[in-house]
């Protein structure tokens, strides 16, 4: 089941002739000629939609939290800021396909009643930014954007900004203070952005993915949608398949596939690479916890762990983690745990905003402790020190960067202490190029 | 530093992306003019930055602000082509780390530093969002991906000639 990326490969579905003529832009008519914003909004309550920026938060829900106060401005912006280690799906689908975030922008536009809209993309990017410019250039020559789009009074501006560089730039009050043109320090909530937002105006901040599924469920009816999926994770969602597998790219999975079917069909990632085994994955993007094999083939109660908001997230963090933003990270027998950690660690040091002191510091710490540890020079209470330092950055802080920093940490700890161990016990071994500890008895998976 | 004015089209440019926000709020043109400034000058010099500013009508302080936030952005002077080179988890489980130390013995440089001739620049970013097509480095606009050490000797052969 493809909605996002049915027509993906399709040659030239960046140009809006051969995207049309796939039946691009039917969602946009339908919409705006025989919609009202309310019905929508109403089709994306009832599809189930979550969040695809990594919270998982219900999309129509947030949708009706907007203020509407008379008079005033309302905003949607894209969050296309993407810079989660682990996460290129949403480059992906811009380079490939950029009307398909397009059609999304105008039909979730209009159920919002903004006539401004932005599409706030990493500034690394911008080549994307390149594809995209030219594509709504495209859809303003066709009537689809502008002054009274398809004769229907409504009027939709639709503009795309660059960022800078800064991973916390994603986190969304942040990258409405840098699409104001300031540094990108997360604002305190609330208010939240629904209330005040973009020059302190109502705005709704969505992923790229998110508002792309709206034109599906636009002309599909939100039931259907909401018939793909198990449970409470409805829909399909793009994972970024990296690391140690057959086939690393970007899928389109429909919610409620096996992990192991993710990892091991020639659908998918089509297995570990050749003649290695499973060692670990971390599933949603570098701020999820990271999990051995085991875990994550299977729940605590035995059962066959799924790709969902749900499954994944079952047995809590003690043996469970989260699907985040489809991240999809795959480590055979050959990765060392600690170095991973230790670029993980290095990483959120290197985005912290500095606002907060536990962020700013722990973050430093962290990096430093495991660094000392990789490199040979560790001692045996760094370990502890780790732990205890994840502990007081996590829930201290103004915005969520801080769990996301200490929770990779505490998991790979949790779950691989014994490598930590090992590094701070054989510091000779443990620093030779290519050094890996293997746990005696240890049978990875196939 | 009287030289330091953008071409004709780009100020047209410019004012096309200040009609972008509403009225007063051209603050918000700040990352894309100095990306522009950054395409022109190749890095952003304190001379740049005040120009940013009269363009902005804005207070320099306030550009130095948020240029020296964002890490795309040079502060000091670079070699004619800055390699951006990913260090993040995902490119180093497909080889990053042994392809930058190629990289660095073939250019006689260390993260951070010039070739003497003024040709290379090379710094370690954090993911390029193009985890599944790694070990990756960009330079200026494009990516390059899938990389190995044959793949960067080719490179820097073609960007030498
Ligand atoms: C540090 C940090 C980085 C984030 N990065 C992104 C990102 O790159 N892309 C994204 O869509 N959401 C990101 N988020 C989540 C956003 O804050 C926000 O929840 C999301 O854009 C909402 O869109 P959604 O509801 O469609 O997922 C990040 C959050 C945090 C705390
Ligand atoms: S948690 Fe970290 S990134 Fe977030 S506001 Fe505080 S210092 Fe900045
Ligand atoms: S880890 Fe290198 S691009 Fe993401």
């Amino acid at each position: 089941m493809k909605i996002l990326t049915q027509h993906i490969d399709v040659p030239g579905i960046e140009t809006i002739d051969v995207f049309m003529k796939n039946g691009g832009y039917k969602a946009v008519e339908k919409a705006i000629k025989t919609m009202t914003p309310d019905e929508v909004t109403e089709e994306v309550k009832k599809s189930g939609l979550r969040g695809r920026g990594g919270a998982g938060f219900p999309m129509g829900m947030k949708w009706s939290f907007l203020a509407k106060p008379e008079g005033v401005p309302r905003y949607l912006v894209c969050n296309a800021d993407e810079s989660e280690p682990g996460t290129f799906k949403d480059h992906y689908l811009m380079m490939k396909s950029p009307h398909t975030l397009i059609e999304g922008m105008i039909v979730s536009s209009f159920a919002l009643g903004a006539n401004t809209s932005y599409i706030y993309v990493r500034g690394e990017l911008m080549y994307v930014i390149n594809i995209l410019e030219k594509a709504i250039q495209e859809a303003y020559d066709k009537g689809l954007l502008g002054k009274n789009i398809l004769g229907s009074g409504y009027d939709l501006d639709l503009f795309v900004q660059p960022g800078g560089g800064a991973y916390i730039c994603g986190e969304e009050t942040a990258l409405l203070e840098s699409l104001e043109g300031k540094r990108g320090n997360p604002r305190n909530k609330p208010p939240f952005p629904a209330v005040k937002g973009l020059w302190q105006c109502p705005t709704v901040v969505n992923n790229v993915e998110s508002i792309a599924a709206t034109s599906w469920i636009v002309n599909n009816g939100g039931d259907a949608y909401a018939a793909i999926g198990v449970g409470r994770s409805t829909g399909t969602k793009l994972i970024s398949a990296s690391g140690h597998i057959k086939k690393p790219g970007v899928y389109e999975i429909p919610l409620g596939i096996t992990v192991e079917e993710f990892i091991y069909s020639d659908e998918y990632c089509g297995g570990i690479r050749d003649g290695h085994k499973l060692k670990a994955v971390v599933a949603g993007g570098s701020s999820v916890p990271i999990l051995s094999a085991d875990n994550i083939l299977t729940t605590d109660a035995g059962e066959k762990r799924l790709m969902t908001y749900e499954s994944l997230s079952e047995g809590g963090f003690a043996t469970g983690t989260m699907l985040g933003s489809g991240g999809f990270i795959v480590m055979d027998e050959t990765t060392c745990i600690v170095h991973n950690t230790l670029t993980f660690a290095r990483f959120y040091h290197h985005e912290s905003c500095g606002q907060c002191s536990p962020c700013r510091e722990g973050t430093g710490w962290m990096d430093k402790v495991i660094k000392r540890i990789e490199t040979g020079k560790g001692r045996s209470e760094d370990i502890d020190l780790l732990v205890d330092v994840a502990k007081k950055i996590e829930g201290n802080t103004i915005c969520p960067l801080g769990d996301a920093a200490a929770w990779p940490v505490a998991a790979a700890i949790r779950h691989f202490r014994d490598e930590f161990e090992w590094h701070i016990t054989h510091p000779e071994e443990a620093t030779k190029p290519g050094a890996v500890y293997m746990r005696p008895g240890a049978s990875w998976s196939n | 530093m009287s030289n330091i004015v953008f071409p004709a089209e780009t100020l047209d440019l410019i004012k096309k992306i200040i009609a972008r926000y509403p009225d007063g709020k051209q603050k918000s043109a700040i990352l894309p003019i100095l990306h522009l400034a950054q395409a022109e000058w190749k890095w952003c010099s304190p001379a740049v930055m005040d120009y940013v500013a009269t363009l902005l009508s804005i207070s320099p302080i306030e550009v130095y602000e948020v240029a020296s936030f964002y890490t795309m952005f040079h502060l000091e002077p670079v070699g004619e082509h800055v390699i951006e080179y990913c260090r993040t988890g995902p490119c180093c489980l497909m080889g990053g780390v042994e392809v930058y130390d190629h990289l660095k013995k073939r250019l006689g440089i260390q993260t951070g530093e010039t070739t003497k001739d003024g040709k290379f620049t090379i710094k370690e970013v954090e993911c390029l969002a193009a985890c599944g097509w790694g070990p990756v480095f960009q330079i200026r606009e494009k990516y390059y991906m899938h990389l190995t050490n044959e793949k960067v000797d080719e490179i820097i052969d073609e960007l030498s000639k």
